[in-house]
């Protein structure tokens, strides 16, 4: 498929208009990460491909490497096909369903014998079907957009639909596009308002009066739905972490039907918003342990309401849904967990620009403007909600490993290992394979090839001597690292051709840093 | 081995004196093909078969010593017999067999092994040693059969066609786009780039064979442009020239098209694994038909080759090189300024 837009929605509306009716939401369900259960594990379906290949395991491993996707490692190793078959998609995810009763041999037997019927092509997307990762250059927001064009309908609507609950084994497309099963369904989020990283200065928004300043936190954005006397959390990533946060769970006894609240997730103690390394501590485990409930509790900085006694508010005004969002928190217990997110005053926008200064000491990442008359929009919209962070941390490493990309940039040196000095040794900091041109990549791929050390499998060991400033947004201390502390989002900021490699920072800068940011939790 | 020596300017056969393929000014400059990562300016003379001589005056210049040789000729070089057998890689390039005293050794430069309809077809020479390159030596590079690969490349140009798009093939000046255009025989309104049609004039006046092409001048009006194909070297596709040139749509004619990242990171439209050298088992086949004791991989995947060779059981060790890219190393001259037709 192509790289471009337009021309990938035009390819899936032509898809939609053309495919199988029983296809449809199976393809709808896939490229919106509803997986089923996996019915063969990833390690088996490799032993199996590698064995069908006749490649030793470390052949397999490198080809992996290069092509950057397991899907379609396996589909270009094997061996050609010798039958072909043609089959819906919705039979063969059928019978991968199927698969999951079966034992080990008969398993084997199906996906032998599907990889002997199929195209490579073909192949790769059977096998993304096992896995059930099928997220390949195809957005949410693209797939809705090409939906909302192929069905005749809003777009909201759509993110609407495909956000809910459903089964592509029990619903039509044309219900799915329809919506006829959100109505019923007590758990949908709304999609969420996204801002724009504010690039110009602030000033050329207008006067400050037209705007609502709040803090922008760094933990993990949700929403709180209560409907029909059940409550839901959805993350960002449309994905329902209710169980994550029992501290939240009272909510259900508190909030009305019909309620749904936006805001950020964060960990809170004391009355203190923590940095995101703690919250980071009890993210995405099965269970949550005493010690963690101890160590990161949960606090919710509500900021916005999109749904009151079950009517939407999105067509209501930022300062409207303020006021209500006051009165209902203000009726809530526990002011300690479902926090209002304050609102920050000002009267000038040079005040508000050195209020944001302090950003980092209440570790929030620094201002959110909103447009008191601005409507809740579904996804990213330009001009009413901005994000105004305070500039990134930054530290100047030298780069002393070098590794092929893999995927696209598979056959060029682009991922670089950093270090900075610690006494007269060099010692590791980050990673980063990213912020470069195409231009200086190719240049660094040179030097990397130019001044290799020494090589370690795909790792080549280069001389100290090209500086980039890194940039990040949280430092958090780490056992696992033998800096004793590690970057969060680190990535090249510049390539500092203008510096030496004994003008880099050092460890003792970095651990100053630290400390500075765990005084405040 | 002692008939060859690898050397930091470039594989040296010291009881013949000369070098093969060089990356540094030397005196006798032996020349597998006329890419540019094979070839450099400078040397007092160059050996290399009859075809690839025109190749080295268009790109190194005109003022140059080249003596050349049929494919299957031996001569004698300070007692070492040489002599050129085809590589299939591009026209005229050639594997240089060297014998001295009863050992064989073979050096490939590029290859492949599928004959491409224009290169004159690889043939697998016995040797003791034999000096391979491995591009595309992994076991995910297989490619399909050239016919295959052509009417995919036919139903993509019609079905532009159909949407008013021109197909824009992005190929190598040397080798692909003469296959292309030995491929797409039969269509008429073919448009090349420069050093395209610098090299298919040279190669018409050699005596080969090709067909009918315009090349892209500064009187080439934009409108006939838009309705024809048009092939452009590799450097050429990224930029903005033919963007801004014409409503088209890009196809990228090349073995890294195998991987789809690779199509990404090219930001192809299309991408047809149309490669100039060998695949994975061709590679293979091709060593294993030389019943070489010894392999030396030069360039590509050089430490995964060399250590399943030595698995498979074939003595193997890898040699650095500056072999490998051509790609890279294509020289792109400056671009004609295609007029709008106001008529």
């Amino acid at each position: 498929m192509s790289n471009k837009t337009n021309d990938k929605i035009a390819a899936l509306v032509s898809y939609f208009n053309d495919a199988d009716e029983l296809d449809k939401p199976f393809v709808i369900a896939m490229f919106t990460g509803k997986k089923p259960k996996r019915p063969v594990n990833t390690s088996l379906i490799r032993q199996w491909a590698t064995e069908l290949s006749g490649i030793p395991d470390w052949l397999f491993a490198e080809s992996y490497h290069s092509v950057g996707d397991l899907s379609e490692t396996i589909a270009l190793v094997l061996p050609p096909a010798e039958h072909l078959t043609n089959r819906k998609l919705h039979e063969w995810i059928n019978d991968l369903a199927g698969l999951h009763s079966k034992d080990e041999d008969d398993k084997k037997a199906f996906i032998l014998n599907a990889w002997n019927s199929l195209e490579t092509q073909e192949r790769f997307i059977f096998n993304k079907l096992i896995s059930g990762n099928f997220r390949i250059g195809v957005s949410n927001k693209m797939l809705v957009n090409a939906l909302a064009k192929q069905s005749d309908t809003e777009a909201n609507k759509i993110m609407h639909s495909i956000m809910g609950k459903w089964e592509p084994t029990e619903i039509t497309y044309n219900d799915l596009v329809g919506g006829a099963h959100v109505n019923t369904d007590s758990s949908w989020p709304y999609p969420f308002c996204l801002a724009y990283a504010l690039e110009m200065e602030p000033s050329s928004l207008g006067q400050p009066n037209e705007w609502q300043a709040e803090w922008k936190w760094d933990g993990i954005r949700g929403q709180i739905v209560k409907r029909n006397g059940e409550l839901f959390i959805w993350s960002r990533g449309e994905e329902l972490v209710t169980a994550q946060f029992p501290e939240l769970h009272f909510l259900v006894d508190e909030l009305e039907d019909g309620t749904v609240l936006d805001g950020e997730i964060l960990s809170v103690k004391d009355g203190n918003v923590q940095a995101f390394s703690i919250l980071q501590q009890r993210l995405n485990r099965k269970t949550i342990n005493k010690v963690q409930l101890n160590d990161a509790p949960i606090g919710f900085y509500t900021y916005d309401i999109l749904e009151y006694q079950g009517e939407d508010l999105r067509e209501q005004t930022m300062a409207f849904r303020r006021n209500l969002l006051e009165k209902i928190i203000s009726q809530i217990e526990k002011k300690d967990i479902i926090v209002l997110s304050p609102v920050v005053s000002f009267d000038r926008w040079e005040q508000l620009a050195e209020i944001r200064q302090g950003a980092r000491k209440i570790n929030s990442e620094g201002i959110m403007l909103k447009n008191l008359q601005s409507l809740y929009h579904a996804g990213r919209k330009r001009g009413d909600w901005w994000k105004w962070k305070i500039n990134p941390y930054t530290v100047d490493t030298v780069m002393i490993y070098a590794q092929k990309g893999s995927g696209r940039r598979a056959n060029f040196f682009t991922d670089y290992t950093f270090a900075v000095r610690d006494g007269d040794k060099l010692i590791t900091i980050a990673k980063a394979y990213s912020g470069l041109t195409d231009k200086e990549i190719k240049e660094v791929n040179s030097f990397v090839v130019k001044n290799a050390i020494e090589k370690f499998g795909p790792v080549r060991t280069v001389k100290p001597e090209l500086v980039f400033e890194i940039a990040f947004e949280g430092i958090a201390e780490s056992k696992r690292h033998k800096a004793g502390l590690a970057l969060r989002f680190p990535r090249i900021a510049r390539w500092r051709k203008d510096k030496k490699a004994d003008e880099i920072n050092t460890l003792e800068d970095l651990r100053q840093l630290l400390t500075s940011t765990l005084v405040n939790s | 081995m002692s008939l060859l020596r690898f050397t930091n300017k470039g594989i040296y056969c010291k009881k013949g004196d000369f070098y093969i393929d060089p990356w540094q000014a030397v005196d006798l400059a032996v020349t597998t093909h006329g890419h540019a990562d094979h070839v450099k300016w400078g040397n007092k003379a160059y050996l290399c078969h009859d075809l690839t001589k025109p190749i080295l005056h268009q790109r190194l210049g005109i003022d140059l010593k080249i003596e050349t040789l049929p494919y299957n000729k031996q001569i004698d070089i300070n007692g070492v017999k040489l002599s050129l057998f085809p590589a299939g890689h591009v026209i005229g390039s050639s594997q240089i067999r060297l014998e001295y005293k009863g050992e064989i050794c073979v050096v490939s430069g590029d290859y492949k092994v599928e004959y491409d309809g224009i290169s004159t077809a690889f043939e697998p020479v016995k040797c003791h040693t034999f000096v391979s390159e491995s591009t595309f030596g992994l076991p995910i590079y297989k490619w399909q059969p050239q016919d295959l690969i052509f009417s995919q490349i036919k139903s993509w140009i019609s079905n532009n066609h159909d949407q008013n798009k021109t197909s824009v093939l992005v190929a190598y000046s040397l080798g692909k786009a003469q296959r292309l255009l030995k491929g797409l025989e039969g269509y008429s309104s073919i448009y090349v780039h420069n050093s395209i049609a610098n090299l298919n004039e040279a190669f018409i006046r050699a005596g080969v064979d090709l067909p009918e092409t315009i090349r892209i001048t500064a009187d080439t009006k934009k409108d006939d442009l838009q309705r024809g194909i048009v092939i452009v070297p590799p450097a050429l596709a990224e930029g903005r020239w033919i963007k801004n040139l014409i409503n088209g749509s890009t196809g990228v004619c090349s073995g890294w098209m195998q991987v789809r990242a690779s199509r990404r990171w090219r930001s192809a439209d299309a991408g047809f694994a149309l490669s100039d050298h060998a695949d994975w088992p061709g590679l293979l086949s091709a060593i294993k038909a030389t019943q070489a004791e010894k392999v030396f991989v030069t360039h590509g995947f050089t430490a995964t080759f060399s250590k399943y060779l030595n698995e498979i059981g074939i003595d193997s060790e890898e040699v650095k090189t500056q072999y490998g890219n051509e790609e890279e190393d294509e020289k792109i001259e400056e671009q004609p300024t295609v007029k709008e037709d106001l008529s």
